[in-house]
């Protein structure tokens, strides 16, 4: 598969391991948060945390944003779901879930909800398309990758004059997840997780472009370097990283040059800008209420926004008990610190959102690196 | 989620929409967002609209730098084992 598969040479990764292990300063430890959900799966799945010699250690971020959005906001499409007449569309990420009342969107609709799981939000909108009579809504989640493709499904649906189709919108924001997280951190106390720098999320920044970092990594002294997903891309930027500390610097590189720019993809970033706007704030799992961080729809597409048509109102609603994915969304815990971990919550039978997302850290650490020795400084 | 993938485009195939490949298997999906595709692109498809293009001068750029790496690696290893 081309710009897959010279990404993933096992040679490469062997020599770019040796050259991180040559250049860590033996007494120095280097923290690095991957924030990016994909990224926690390319390490685990490509064991790269076993090339990397002990200094480095690789923190799970916040970036998976099944695992960030609320029970609250799950019930609320629940509840939509289970409204006669109304399709629930949505990716399949969020299909199981579990929300309150032991309820997912899956048992929903075992319970007759009308759910259907969509690979594109493209394909909702053709849904409303054929199925007049049905009150179509799509369950929009996802960070600035995903944002673009509903907003340009919302513009369709505005162009058609469709009067069956609305958003359920929970699109999310990365930089001001990363701020937030350096907030925690500079506030200290029980929440803070000390981070020397982070790879940055490879799709979203192919949208974002590199320049909203610049700004994070000046306020904040931390590094950033924009990652590609294949594990190459990601070994080569943790050197940078390394690089970066071991130099005293605090800036933004772009690893990912094949497909990121520092402008990003401006056409995307103008639709999106048409459609949505900002919300003041948002409750994110693990992170609580963070200001400036989700979007919402904007008045002129009020026909399509799923909030204003059906009055969804917003209980929030704490995780269950047992389940850590809060601490391991901020990266101040792992996996396995979780005590259900592995045996009461299992991808088969998942207690919370890390665990169900192909992309949380419970359930890639679970899929690849469960028996691997987790000590590291 | 955020998993996109690098797909040729095989054929234009309408206003905002093109066909793709990937290892062999085709599909329609939605350029709306990008200007200009064309026969050849590659193109990071994530569900189901082309989000961005993949710069061939640039993949060959990281390809050049990972290949240099690697041969002084080689010549440090040589000089370890010396």
């Amino acid at each position: 598969m081309k710009y897959i598969d010279e990404f993933r040479d096992g040679k490469l990764a062997r020599a770019l391991a040796r050259t991180i292990v040559r250049e860590v300063q033996p007494d120095k430890s280097y923290r690095l948060m991957e924030f990016c959900g994909g990224h926690t799966h390319a390490i685990s799945r490509y064991g790269l945390e076993d090339l990397l010699p002990k200094q480095v250690r690789m923190i799970h971020g916040p970036g998976c944003p099944v695992c960030v959005l609320p029970t609250g906001r799950t019930d609320s499409a629940i509840e939509l779901a289970l409204r006669p007449g109304v399709t629930l569309c949505t990716y399949a990420d969020t299909l199981r879930v579990p929300a309150s009342d032991n309820l997912s969107l899956f048992k929903a609709k075992a319970q007759g909800a009308d759910v259907r799981m969509v690979y594109s939000c493209s394909d909702a909108l053709r849904i409303a398309q054929d199925e007049p009579e049905r009150e179509v809504v799509f369950f929009a989640i996802g960070f600035e990758t995903t944002t673009p493709p509903t907003a340009v499904v919302i513009k369709q649906a505005a162009a058609l004059g469709l009067k069956n189709f609305s958003v359920f919108c929970n699109h999310v924001l990365t930089p001001a997840a990363m701020v937030h997280l350096m907030e925690l951190s500079a506030a200290g106390g029980a929440d803070s997780v000390r981070i020397d720098g982070f790879v940055g999320p490879s799709h979203v920044s192919t949208i974002i472009g590199s320049s909203p970092y610049e700004g994070f990594a000046a306020r904040y002294r931390k590094p950033v370097v924009i990652a590609g997903f294949e594990p190459l891309d990601v070994m080569q930027s943790i050197l940078m990283l390394v690089r970066q500390i071991n130099d005293g610097r605090a800036e933004v590189e772009n690893q990912f040059i094949r497909a990121v720019t520092r402008e990003g993809n401006q056409k995307a970033q103008r639709l999106m800008g048409e459609v949505f706007e900002m919300r003041e704030a948002f409750d994110w799992r693990g992170l609580g209420e963070v200001p400036s961080s989700a979007l919402k729809i904007r008045e002129d597409f009020a026909a399509f926004d799923a909030e204003r048509r059906f009055a969804i109102p917003y209980r929030q609603v704490p995780d269950p008990k047992a389940c850590e994915c809060a601490a391991i969304l901020r990266g101040q815990k792992h996996p396995s610190d979780c005590k259900v971990f592995g045996n009461a919550c299992t991808p088969d039978r998942p207690i919370g959102a890390c665990m169900v997302s192909s992309e949380g850290a419970c359930a890639a650490f679970f899929t690849y690196g469960r028996f691997r020795s987790t000590t590291r400084t | 989620m955020c998993l996109a993938i690098p797909a040729r485009v095989v054929e234009v195939s309408g206003v905002d929409q093109a066909r793709i490949d990937i290892v062999g298997v085709q599909k329609e999906i939605s350029t709306a967002l990008l200007d200009n595709v064309a026969v050849g692109d590659y193109l990071i498809v994530h569900v189901g609209h082309a989000i961005g293009r993949i710069d061939p001068d640039e993949a060959e750029k990281t390809l050049a730098y990972l290949a240099e790496m690697s041969d002084e690696d080689a010549r440090a290893l040589a000089a370890a084992s010396m």
